[in-house]
């Protein structure tokens, strides 16, 4: 081993440990931080939008450049997540609009179309046959490379001879076609996939630790975000209650296999749960503690009983949700905080999670590197160094943020961490 | 106020939306003037907003209560005989979603609220561009413009959106708003807005202050 790859192995492994302390409240040797990014590493390149979202290659350049200037403890590539255009094309993915694409500019980043993908009076059929459900009903609602899937015979009637009689059913132009798409769309994944692989094992020659991820939903966020729409999910609260919530008890059980089965294959540790609905303002405590809570919480403990560190977003100010939330087990979960005040959080969590977060997007996006340094610190002095906090911007670093004040958020660590 | 119309105010206020549209049906039915029965669901909305501020009630009973006003207001109409008086007095707002950002359903519930609680609200839509905000402006003359975004990309269409109006020398007089997702006092400041509000029922308050209007 020559000397640089034994220090980048040292660094490697003080960067690691560093995370790991912050995760299980120890006292780390200094507060962490993660690089966590979606078009930002692209743009700070000189990239368009749109390239990022089909130049594989090129985004690597990107972040490789983005993370080798801001030496973070821990790295999430955002490939996976927005390197996506060429399968989106192929499979005309339907609920989003992203940059390039159907005259949408190219230097925005791709958004979610809010709309209604499943009806209420459909809760049942997915409540009864949730695999029948999305392979003749969803997937063609969703993605035109499936529309020839709506034509599908009932899967689970397939047996014995009429197993044998189904493929007359699938042996259609259109079937053809479809599979045609699929496999291409899928090459094109193999080769994102294959490509940020690639830069992964790189900085982990260079002594960057990867945070190896999979991700899902909460359950009512899964209805409200892909399946029934904000505005449908949050009515049938109160509309068509005991539907949602027998919907959602299936759904926690299907979301648990599906992180399962994805870590098996892919040997991902930690878990992405992005939360959109569930914030004050826009739900009762009651609603919460009914609907939103209990599904996620029943999630949440199967990930950390397989030994999977989830990371829970918790979108927007989720102040009056702190106290319900600490119910889980303790040093095993990081709470990712965008706007709630992390002061308090720790009051009430410090025991209990690590805490991620929160540079505003705002002072990201239009402040200046002084604005940044005095959060910061005030943030590691008040919450981080006895740890339990692992710092990051409110969701990430913004698209739009100045290079300047992503720096200065980095080089806080140094700063004022230990 | 009739005892029907007590049951139907409340039934909306306490998001009984079955009986609501019930009770609504049957006024109609048995010769309820439609413009009081629209002027009772505004009774109604006003409790609901209160509730709002309270923190009693959330965004789930503000998108209920539109949907249940909606339903009624479909019922009604059809029946107004002449057309409903034109109060010259009412408040006149544009708002929409700045370009390059196409999220709706903050800005559709500040329309409703801002609909129901008596301004004459001219919605642009989503992906705004600057172009159709002043040309609307122009052509409206409004009290009040309201800028709505959820991405970061949002705080510089807003910034320039206001810069333009301004180039149009077409600021005088005129208040602006913003809202949605991340906005809060810094991105006020940086856009140059009048105001930022966090949520529908926080526009209406500052709509209301600005014109005066009782709402």
């Amino acid at each position: 081993m020559t000397a640089s790859a034994s220090a980048a192995g040292e660094l490697y492994a003080e960067r690691e440990k560093r995370v790991r302390d912050a995760i299980e409240l120890r006292t780390p040797d200094r507060v962490p931080i993660i690089f966590f990014c979606h078009f930002w590493a692209a743009r700070y390149a000189g990239m368009s939008f749109r390239e990022a979202m089909y130049d594989c290659e090129k985004l690597n350049e990107a972040a490789r450049k983005a993370i080798l200037e801001l030496e973070p403890d821990i790295f999430q590539l955002p490939h996976a997540a927005v390197n996506l255009g060429r399968p989106m094309e192929l499979m005309d993915y339907k609920q989003l609009e992203w940059p390039g694409h159907r005259g949408v500019d190219p230097n925005v980043p791709y958004q979610y179309l809010d709309r209604e993908y499943m009806l209420a009076e459909e809760y049942q059929e997915y409540i009864f046959d949730p695999t029948g459900f999305m392979l003749r009903k969803y997937l063609p609602r969703v993605a035109g490379v499936f529309e020839p899937f709506a034509m599908l015979p009932e899967v689970s009637t397939l047996f014995y001879l009429k197993l044998i009689h189904s493929t007359a059913a699938v042996a259609t132009p259109a079937m053809a076609e479809a599979g045609r798409a699929l496999f291409q769309a899928g090459r094109e994944s193999q080769q994102m996939l294959g490509t940020s692989a690639q830069l992964i094992a790189e900085l982990t020659e260079l002594g960057f630790p990867n945070n190896n991820l999979s991700f899902t939903s909460a359950p009512f966020d899964m209805f409200a975000d892909y399946f029934r729409g904000s505005k449908g999910a949050m009515l049938d609260m109160i509309r068509h209650p005991d539907d949602l919530l027998a919907a959602m008890d299936k759904a926690a059980e299907i979301l648990i296999r599906g992180v399962l089965a994805d870590a098996a294959i892919t040997g991902a540790q930690t878990v992405f749960i992005p939360l959109h609905w569930c914030l004050d303002g826009f739900m009762s405590p009651a609603q919460f503690e009914t609907f939103f809570w209990p599904p996620l919480r029943k999630l949440l403990c199967a990930l950390v009983e397989a030994d999977l560190v989830p990371h829970v977003l918790w979108e927007g100010d989720c102040t009056t949700r702190l106290e319900t939330i600490a119910d889980v087990p303790r040093a095993k979960l990081v709470y990712f905080f965008e706007r709630t005040d992390l002061f308090r959080a720790k009051e009430v969590l410090g025991d209990t999670v690590c805490l991620r977060g929160n540079v505003p997007a705002p002072m990201l996006t239009t402040g200046t590197p002084d604005d940044v340094r005095g959060f910061c610190r005030r943030l590691i002095e008040g919450v981080g160094r006895d740890g339990g906090l692992i710092l990051d911007g409110g969701i990430g670093i913004p698209d739009d943020a100045k290079p300047e004040n992503v720096r200065a958020m980095f080089a806080s660590v140094a700063e004022y961490g230990a | 106020m009739s005892d029907a119309t007590r049951a139907l105010v409340e039934a909306i206020a306490e998001m009984r939306e079955p009986e609501a549209l019930t009770l609504a049906r049957e006024m109609l039915d048995t010769g309820c003037d439609p413009l009081e029965l629209l002027d009772s669901c505004r009774d109604a909305m006003d409790i609901v907003g209160r509730k709002f501020e309270e923190g009693e009630y959330f965004l789930v009973e503000l998108l209920l209560a539109g949907e249940m006003l909606q339903q009624i207001s479909a019922m009604a109409r059809p029946l107004i005989q002449t057309d409903e008086p034109k109060d010259e007095d009412r408040s006149t707002i544009v708002l929409g979603t700045v370009q390059g950002d196409i999220h709706d359903i903050g800005k559709d519930i500040v329309t409703f609220m801002l609909d129901i609680n008596g301004f004459e609200v001219i919605d642009l839509g989503v992906d705004v561009p600057v172009a159709k905000f002043i040309e609307a402006i122009g052509e409206a003359h409004p009290q009040v413009v309201g800028l709505s975004g959820f991405l970061t990309l949002s705080f510089n269409s807003m910034k320039q959106t206001i810069e333009a109006i301004e180039e149009a020398g077409l600021r005088q007089g005129l208040r602006i708003m913003i809202g949605g997702g991340q906005v809060d006092e810094s991105i006020r400041e940086f856009t140059g807005a009048d105001a930022f509000g966090a949520n529908a029922v926080a526009a209406v308050a500052i709509a209301r202050q600005w014109t005066g209007a009782e709402g």
